[in-house]
């Protein structure tokens, strides 16, 4: 056990910066009255203005005008909004069909089989072995009655990044509207809506060291959506609810706070821990693109061994990291990610996601190498894959 | 720190105890789940004489729980009888590891099963057991008793999950009293599929939802 716990689990929270708690305190302690109409009493009008201005800072951070982002919860009511939402304003007789990619994140997926019981039919486009989508094939989906196309950014498991530009200029072209889920990727892959056409983008701050319970999704002007929670008027009338203002100055902050320097030294990272494992550990497999993948993403299958047997032993040295295995999720179910990819079982079950953020140092690195070594040795030595004789079987990689 | 597990099961999960093969085994077997992700084998000696297993190993491609019930097995069928052996249950293995979480029970099944089948394997070989026989509705759910339900650490069956169970010209369909888009349901067709597709006299097995 190391003195400090190892987090490299940045995918599924961030530590907050403390430089986003001190720009959010305020909000707290000194004007913490609820954003009140143009008409409303000083607190109240002071409130509007702070909220505008983080509301423009996220904005800008997209290439988008203020009032085309809407603060939510976070990304799973994001994307449950893009979906549902454009859903519900066009209704059923514009058409009846929606598109995903078969390695979206669960609010999307989710969302889209609520949608089924509503009439509508999803179709999914495949992945290829490193989880990219083929534009040709995807083309090859749309059809007349196809409404809204739902591709990712970066992938939550695997880190890949998919070619937004070129499946943004499809959807316009063929006059579908097209959503992404920009969790992981946003500020740490540029994306800029003047250049690549989106019409709605999913957004979080929990996974750039700002608070849990903010996100935004921006809806280009004129994007037929409407709201799917009812209440008062706040958000443009999409998002009922007194609005989150603490969040939205601290999911400011943390969007000023990330540097194309950070995001280089989280890629130095990652590089790393793929070239150390390589070096050292055989029987791996890197899951999902080689270049084309998130900064903080690493994902390494460890052939002939069980994922949360590994996080188990690497928790006892304070290193927390997840897997693909069934074991670790909560429906008893192998990564859906991991699958589509064309990966079987076995693949999927010994996969172990590392994720970098601002807290982690290279220094950490070798040390989670050094241990894992040992911890996959070990377990190899125990398990009947790999081997040859008595009733042990091999797994073909 | 905080583990998922209890200090006796960390225990055998990092010094899992008998762990490795047996060099000419008098029997062996690997029960495996792929879905589940977890792999068990067992090998034992035995004295013919005595009918007591002299000695036992196990290798596990699994996670925590698998292989502290894999490791647990072992200890407890050393020196008893095959007929003894046979006899030790999931819940007798769970609780001698001080009690294994309920969402947990279908990887560490295995192990218990690993363990009969290489009694099994021993009994065949010494002519100990009888011909294969036609595939009954009890058969169908004596098998549906080795799929865990996560939500209760019980077997299906117990749990009476299993509604319905129809059997006829080799296909077999049994519905589930869960609704199809359960936390749990792909897992629990996914592992009742296994475990009834590899009946002899079975081509086809259809797990349905019922609500």
């Amino acid at each position: 056990m190391t003195e400090k716990p190892i987090y490299l689990d940045n995918a599924a929270a961030t530590r907050l910066d403390e430089k986003v708690l001190e720009a959010m305190r305020p909000c707290f302690f000194e004007n913490y009255a609820v954003a009140t109409s143009e008409f409303g009493y000083s607190q109240g009008l002071e409130a509007r203005e702070t909220l505008a201005q983080a509301r423009a800072a996220v904005a800008a951070a997209l290439g988008a005008e203020p009032d085309e982002l809407i603060f939510t919860s976070g990304n799973t009511e994001s994307s449950n909004l893009a979906l549902k939402g454009v859903a519900k304003s066009l209704g059923l007789q514009k058409g009846n069909r929606i598109i995903l990619s078969k390695v979206e994140d669960f609010p999307v997926l989710h969302s889209a089989r609520a949608l089924e019981k509503q009439g509508y039919i999803v179709d999914y486009a495949d992945v290829d072995e490193y989880g990219r989508i083929n534009p040709d094939e995807l083309e090859a989906l749309i059809r007349d009655e196809t409404i809204l196309v739902s591709i990712q950014h970066g992938n939550q498991e695997i880190g890949t990044i998919q070619d937004i530009a070129a499946i943004g200029e499809l959807c316009h072209r063929k006059q579908v509207l097209f959503h992404t889920d920009a969790t992981h990727s946003f500020t740490r892959v540029p994306l800029d809506v003047k250049k690549i056409h989106v019409d709605l983008i999913t957004l979080s701050a929990h996974t750039i060291h700002g608070p849990k319970g903010i996100g935004g999704l921006y809806v280009r002007k004129g994007t037929p959506i409407s709201k799917i929670m009812d209440g008062g008027f706040q958000e443009f009338d999409l998002r009922a609810g007194i609005e989150n203002i603490p969040g939205a100055v601290g999911f400011a902050k943390a969007v000023e706070l990330v540097t194309p320097e950070e995001n280089a030294r989280l890629s130095a990272m990652r590089d790393r821990i793929i070239q150390q494992v390589f070096s050292t550990i055989p029987l791996t497999t890197l899951n999902g693109h080689p270049e084309q993948r998130l900064p903080q993403n690493a994902n390494i299958t460890f052939h002939h061994v069980e994922g949360e047997s590994v996080t188990l032993h690497l928790d006892m040295y304070g290193i927390a990291v997840s897997t693909g295995s069934a074991c670790f999720s909560r429906s008893l179910e192998a990564s859906h990610v991991m699958m589509a990819i064309g990966g079987d079982h076995e693949r999927a079950h010994g996969s172990i996601r590392f994720t970098f953020g601002r807290c982690n140092a290279m220094e950490e690195i070798d040390f989670v190498v050094e241990k894992l070594a040992k911890i996959i040795e070990e377990l190899r030595k125990i398990s009947p894959l790999g081997k040859t004789g008595g009733a042990s079987h091999d797994i073909s990689l | 720190m905080t583990f998922p597990y209890n200090e006796i099961v960390l225990d055998h999960f990092r010094n899992p105890r008998n762990v490795g093969s047996l060099e000419n085994p008098d029997g062996k077997a690997t029960e495996g789940s792929p879905a589940c992700g977890d792999m068990v084998s067992v090998y034992i000696q035995v004295d013919q004489a005595t009918q007591i297993i002299t000695d036992i190993k196990f290798e596990s491609y699994g996670c925590a729980s698998n292989i502290a019930t894999g490791s647990i097995i072992t200890e407890l069928a050393k020196g008893k009888t095959l007929e003894e052996a046979k006899n030790i249950t999931w819940k007798q293995a769970s609780e001698a590891l001080g009690g294994l979480p309920p969402i947990k029970a279908h990887c560490s099944v295995l192990a218990v099963e690993g363990l009969r089948s290489a009694i099994q394997n021993y009994e065949e070989k010494h002519g100990l057991t009888a011909d294969r026989e036609t595939t009954t509705e009890e058969i169908v759910r004596r098998r549906l008793k080795r799929v865990m339900n996560p939500m209760k650490g019980l077997d299906m069956v117990a749990t009476q999950m299993v509604k319905e169970i129809e059997i006829k010209d080799g296909i077999i369909r049994v519905v589930v009293d869960l609704p199809e888009d359960h936390q749990f349901a792909a897992s629990i067709k996914e592992e009742a599929k296994e475990r009834l597709e590899n009946l002899w006299d079975v081509n086809k097995v259809i797990i349905e939802f019922s609500k």
